[in-house]
């Protein structure tokens, strides 16, 4: 039996909305192509975790992610807006709705933590300098570093910068979140802290995350997916659970840290060596 | 054979992508200055007097000991030459044009170049390694407006400051030992200099001055932007940068002389 018209609407609306598009994106770094087709749907409110061994296109993907690549084929659509068509002043203002906390932070030296969180709100918005203040603030205790408005960077340690950075990403409370290795260079504790965070702010503010991260207990704890590159290629998309469960060799070699076998061609080595190839 | 042209084939097709790459910085940060705040994206002016805090009044010190030196050494040059033919009455007139069209931007544009366009080509580059720059890009705020724009503003508000300055220190020093060698008034002596001196002798400082100006900054932001590696990379293109300017001006400086006065 056919479902009702009214079935039909609720299950769309039910229906898990994706609000980050990639399809077959290509990338190339000259004549070396790093992204051979990469599609990938991230859905609203979920946490996507990209996986993927050294050399895998995980930050080149992320780097076209947030706009500071185009791609060289393939679409991508960030909140049903084809970011591959957009100019600069409408890719300006759909930057208004994504955050990017970097890998080292990226906090302008020059300036301390609190006005680093208030660039993006004196650039776009025409806020008194008593109410950027007071969002400032605000933001800063949702990262646990209230009284740090006034240090410098150079004063913070390494998981305070990322947790400046990341009050600076959501100053403007921004529908998309990007984190580049987040867990990078932190401790075990300072690292756990950094997850539990990026949880609270998907759950409090309802944001969806994108992470890229080669550290696996991280990605576990926090991904409801998690995509795993391989050469520039999706190898997988699945839960948590469904990856362990995976028979692939190549995903268990990942998960659980094996070396894979590299076989080296003397000659081509040679060749390598004297320049030729 | 075959690499040695291949070298330097490679070297001028880098070479000119990067003036094409300066003139697309140059236009860009015009083009923020002039429109910039008919989008809501003005070119902010606290970051222009930053600039000229750090450019400008910082150098003051080092650009008036340089500048007097300078007027000292031409004013002891010229009436050691002069004297050769008993004509040291004249030297006020090799002094002030040498110094008006020729050392003073000469001077401070070097002094600049080492100065402020190496502390620029440094913190660009430091800035393009910590991932900075993406930042900027990230939060939506156009680099060249944010970085470029204000210090081309500064510095071609700066270098001709300065370059005038320069000028007055560097007469008034050369005018205090030609008058104490000569037994003259320091005023016969600064009365004769203002009788030699033209308006277009002026300009042809000045002009010159805006020129080093936009090789400066653009010399420092092509090389900042283009560091690749860590410490030894900034360590890299700021040595580039301040040899790159300093030939720049030199040659700029011979071009324009002669374009000038043809």
């Amino acid at each position: 039996m056919a479902p009702s018209s009214a079935q039909e609407t609720s299950a769309a609306s039910a229906a898990p909305e994706a609000v980050i598009e990639v399809r077959d994106l290509c990338a190339h770094y000259g004549a070396l192509q790093v992204l051979h087709g990469v599609s990938l749907a991230v859905m609203r409110g979920e946490i996507m975790v990209i996986m993927g061994g050294s050399g895998s296109g995980k930050s080149t993907l992320l780097r076209h992610l947030i706009g500071l690549q185009r791609p060289s084929g393939g679409s991508l659509a960030l909140l049903d807006r084809d970011v591959t068509r957009l100019g600069e002043l409408e890719y300006i203002a759909l930057r208004r709705q994504m955050g990017v906390a970097f890998q080292g932070g990226a906090l302008f030296s020059s300036m301390s933590v609190a006005e680093n969180v208030k660039l993006p709100l004196r650039e776009h918005g025409r806020l008194d300098e008593k109410t950027m203040d007071i969002i400032a603030r605000l933001k800063l205790e949702v990262v646990n570093l209230a009284g740090y408005g006034d240090f410098m960077p150079a004063e913070l340690s390494g998981g305070m910068l990322k947790r400046a950075a990341v009050a600076r990403a959501i100053v403007l409370d921004p529908k998309l979140l990007f984190f580049d290795e987040p867990s990078a260079g932190l401790d075990p504790a300072v690292s756990a802290a950094l997850d539990d965070l990026i949880l609270k702010l998907r759950d409090a503010m309802q944001m969806t995350i994108v992470v890229v991260t080669h550290e696996i207990e991280s990605a576990f704890k926090i991904a409801d997916r998690i995509a795993i590159l391989d050469h520039g290629r999706i190898l997988a998309v699945d839960t948590p659970e469904g990856l362990r469960r995976s028979g692939n060799p190549r995903i268990q070699n990942l998960l659980c840290r094996q070396a894979e076998e590299v076989e080296i061609d003397p000659a081509s080595y040679l060749r390598r060596l004297a320049g030729e190839a | 054979m075959i690499s040695s042209v291949e070298s330097l084939g490679r070297r001028a097709v880098r070479g000119l992508d990067e003036v094409g790459f300066a003139g697309v910085l140059f236009g860009e940060s015009l083009f923020w200055t002039a429109l910039g705040a008919r989008w809501g994206r003005p070119v902010h002016l606290p970051a222009v007097v930053f600039q000229m805090m750090e450019m400008g009044i910082r150098a003051l010190p080092i650009a008036t000991l340089l500048s007097a030196t300078v007027g000292l050494m031409l004013a002891i040059q010229s009436l050691y030459s002069l004297g050769l033919f008993g004509a040291e009455s004249f030297a006020h007139v090799g002094i002030a044009l040498s110094v008006i069209r020729e050392f003073s931007p000469l001077i401070i544009g070097i002094l600049v170049a080492g100065r402020s366009g190496s502390a620029l080509a440094a913190r660009l580059a430091t800035m393009s390694i910590n991932q900075e720059i993406d930042a900027l890009r990230v939060i939506g705020i156009n680099p060249v407006r944010h970085l470029v724009a204000p210090a081309l503003l500064a510095m071609l508000v700066v270098l001709p400051a300065l370059t005038m300055w320069a000028n007055l220190v560097a007469l008034g020093a050369a005018g205090l030992y030609v008058s104490a060698a000569l037994d003259i008034s320091l005023a016969a002596y600064a009365s004769g200099t203002v009788e030699v001196l033209s308006p277009g002798d002026l300009w042809h400082g000045l002009g010159k001055s805006l020129l080093f100006a936009v090789l400066i900054v653009l010399v420092a932001v092509v090389n900042g932007a283009r560091v690749s590696g860590g410490a030894e990379g900034v360590g890299r293109v700021t040595t580039t940068s301040v040899v790159q300017a300093i030939s720049a001006i030199v040659v700029t400086d011979m071009v324009f002389a002669f374009v000038v006065t043809q």
